[in-house]
């Protein structure tokens, strides 16, 4: 930690006995946010566990050999686990990172108390109101709920309550930004992380007014009021919500990847206006891509698809590319300024891979880098979609974004947030360590065996690959069901490190060692370099290693994007 | 650090490996913005969302006319109704060469076997009278979304001979994993 140690003095805008200062860290704390940013991480945690019971039970009964629920529960514990991992887990932890960047880094106080209560209120109600209409077994319509599939009216109103409680706690974010601008609390430019989390609230609110826009009538519709809900307009108005709410979690997630990297190891963007560039090109370019859910839609045509798919030539697939760099090259030089400056990898072999923190969080940049952004660059390519849409590979792709890569980091973050925020220890330490790696395989092996089982044409959200009932014989090579089985494996693994987690933190949260008034135990010993070791000028920036990594990316990129091609040349003609 | 103000002067251009990596990816991302667009010129696999506005009963009686005028056999299959297992004969319709073959879905069943030659070109309309639905062509692995109110044509050729199933791959209730259907291609 000592790396993060540099003293601000508290000269913010709080009430005297409503602030504390981090004995770890020496940030200024304020205590109302401390308050929520508890509450909406104990959320998020509950809601982890819901959706992870219901990821294991359909991942086993996807797994052939064991096919273990009935039909219409298999669907039911579906549309449970996309809603509570996608929406209710995630979106707890954001508000937790937004109310914690928003004030601890800007040395101010959270804006309103009483619209953080309403934040909390309207998130949880929502939450509960679309569970239990998923447990009466009256929506069973999956995550998209596709109209004129009928959901109980409880399960839209849920819906609609938690995406106003999250943008009233995205706005308290901005007027607490807007205080500590109006009251001076900070000098110059805001600080990386804060820029980012800024960027994902932007990004949130047009996301959260295209689900206003859909879900409203949807939900009179549900009622009788209206009469008719046009499928094709509600796809493509549903994916302006669905899919930019995951370009929400990918800004949330690169700047805990920024945040972690200082927290862990010290490091600082060689380049801010680099980093910061990259999240303004989030911010103008990824609001088009609910057109990657459309590539084989009616109603939309050719012109419409190709442009809104690659965004204005992929300017946010360059900004993710840029972090990629951007994030493991702060890594390096810090590293390398330490003293491990052997060879091309010496500083990344000797960081702190037992610091969960930092085994977390760069697990989370290689799996997100390497396997999502690839395939959803390559599945998000129009004619190459053709091969994909609503296939296993499609799951197979955003369990590597969405779970490797964001839920991945959350949990590194997590590490951090209970001894310095809920000011507790950890039990068994060991198992904290081992915990990421445990995870980051299961998820990534389930992913793999999804993404294959795909390319062979198994089809996502189904029960059965036999079709068992079915009037005319359909089935899958015999390798289907071999990646069937690899999926299940994985999703194995991946739930005991899902579990693992969760006992480890609520354990720590609720009995662990209270902590308050001393310094975090810190996650590694500082490592020695050798004696002899050349350690790297102040004033140098070389990244080589970083470098030999990206090229390695880029590779593995244009050999999976031309193979595509290939195999796409082999079907059927089509116009 | 990314946890503090960045000091005045923060906005500079990229140097060294950054700005190396910066241009090789941008110039990365230009080509894939090319390939798509190339890919219709030169490729042959280009669906081009071809659609019209169409009622439920209209595309239903235009499935029927298709049916009437091109039927060439019969096939038997299993019609299951809770518990019972019924009998179901389902047209086989042959599509005229270069003309309009039309396929139905509906909860949980596609209407016609569909009949085609190799080399030839057809155009394929595809609608459904109830939920959203997938067409999913196996094994060749082609997918396209299939909605009611919406007539959706590919005009495709098929470069393969065989038996092929339909598979439907959007979610469309409980009996959602038995809607097949098929294509036969001589």
């Amino acid at each position: 930690m000592a790396s993060a140690v540099e003293s601000l003095p508290i000269s913010g805008n709080h009430p005297a006995s409503e602030v504390r200062t981090c004995d770890t860290t020496s940030l200024p704390v304020c205590l109302t946010a401390q308050k929520f940013i508890r509450m909406h991480a104990v959320a998020a945690v509950v809601f982890l566990l819901i959706g992870g019971i219901a990821a294991i039970l359909i991942g086993l009964t996807r797994w052939p050999a064991v096919h273990l629920l009935p039909a219409e529960w298999y669907y039911r514990l579906l549309t449970l686990h996309g809603l509570n991992m996608l929406i209710f887990w995630i979106l707890n932890f954001e508000i937790a990172v937004l109310y914690f960047a928003g004030t601890v880094l800007l040395n101010t106080r959270l804006a309103s108390r009483w619209a953080a209560w309403g934040c909390l209120g309207l998130m949880t109600v929502g939450a509960v109101m679309v569970d239990v209409a998923i447990a009466q077994g009256k929506s069973d319509v999956l995550m998209t709920s596709y109209v004129p599939l009928r959901a109980s009216p409880w399960f839209y109103l849920g819906i609609i309550l938690v995406a106003v409680g999250t943008l009233v706690g995205v706005i308290n974010y901005f007027a607490t930004i807007y205080i500590a601008k109006r009251d001076k609390t900070y000098e110059g430019s805001v600080p990386l992380v804060v820029f980012g989390a800024t960027a994902a609230a932007i990004i949130a609110v047009v996301t959260l007014l295209h689900g206003a826009v859909v879900m409203i009538p949807t939900w009179l519709w549900s009622m009788g009021v209206l009469s008719q809900i046009d499928p094709a307009w509600y796809r493509i108005t549903w994916w302006g919500l669905g899919h930019m709410s995951q370009q929400v979690n990918v800004c949330a997630m690169v700047s805990v990847w920024y945040l972690l990297g200082t927290l862990t190891t010290g490091a600082s963007p060689l380049n801010q206006g680099v980093c910061r560039g990259a999240f303004v090109l989030y911010i103008l370019f990824i609001n088009l891509a609910s057109a990657h859910h459309l590539l084989v839609d009616p109603g939309v045509g050719a012109g419409w698809k190709i442009w809104n798919t690659s965004y204005a030539m992929y300017l946010a697939v360059l900004a993710s590319m840029i972090h990629g760099f951007t994030v493991p090259a702060s890594v390096e030089v810090a590293m390398r300024k330490k003293g491990f400056n052997r060879g091309l990898f010496g500083w990344l072999a000797a960081a702190p891979w037992s610091n969960p923190g930092f085994s977390g969080f760069f697990l989370s940049l290689v799996i997100f880098g390497f396997g999502g952004g690839i395939t959803g660059v390559v599945l998000g390519t129009q004619q190459i979609n053709i091969m994909a849409h609503n296939t296993m590979r499609i799951p197979g792709h955003f369990h590597v974004t969405v779970v490797g890569g964001t839920t991945l980091a959350f949990m590194a973050l997590t590490y951090y947030v209970v001894p310095l925020v809920f000011q507790r220890d950890f039990y068994a330490k060991a198992l904290c360590r081992i915990q990421p790696y445990v995870f980051a395989g299961g998820i990534t092996v389930m992913a793999l065996g999804m993404s294959f089982a795909g390319s062979y044409g198994v089809p996502r959200r189904h029960w059965d690959v036999e079709f068992t009932g079915g009037q005319f014989a359909a089935g899958f090579d015999p390798g289907a069901h071999v990646m069937l089985g690899v999926m299940g494996v994985g999703a194995l693994v991946a739930f005991v490190g899902l579990l693992l987690f969760i006992l480890l933190v609520v354990a720590a949260v609720f009995t662990g060692p209270a902590i308050a008034g001393q310094a975090m135990q810190a996650w590694h010993e500082e490592p020695q370099a050798p004696a002899d070791a050349a350690t790297m000028a102040e004033e140098e920036h070389n990244t080589p290693g970083t470098v030999v990594l990206v090229l390695v990316f880029l590779t593995t990129f244009a050999v999976y994007y031309f193979a595509n091609w290939k195999w796409l040349s082999d079907v059927w003609e089509v116009r | 650090m990314s946890i503090h103000n960045p000091p005045a002067g923060w906005l500079k251009p990229p140097m060294g490996a950054e700005r190396l990596w910066v241009g090789l990816a941008l110039a990365w991302c230009i080509i894939m913005s090319i390939a798509m667009p190339y890919w219709h010129f030169y490729g042959k696999q280009n669906p081009t969302g071809e659609s019209y506005k169409v009622t439920v009963a209209d595309f239903a009686v235009r499935t029927q006319k298709f049916i009437a005028a091109n039927k060439v056999g019969e096939e038997t299959v299993p019609l299951h109704i809770g518990d019972q297992v019924l009998e179901e004969k389902v047209p086989i319709v042959e599509i005229p060469p270069g003309g309009d073959g039309y396929l139905l879905a509906s909860m949980w069943k596609f209407r016609p076997i569909l009949k085609m030659k190799m080399g030839q070109t057809y155009r394929l309309h595809i609608s459904s009278m109830d939920l959203q639905h997938g067409f999913s062509l196996q094994p060749l692995n082609m997918n396209f979304q299939v909605l009611p109110g919406y007539d959706h044509v590919l005009t495709i050729t098929p470069t393969s001979t065989g038996v092929f199933a339909i598979v439907c791959n959007e979610f469309c209730g409980i009996g959602h994993h038995g809607m097949t259907g098929r294509v036969i291609v001589e």
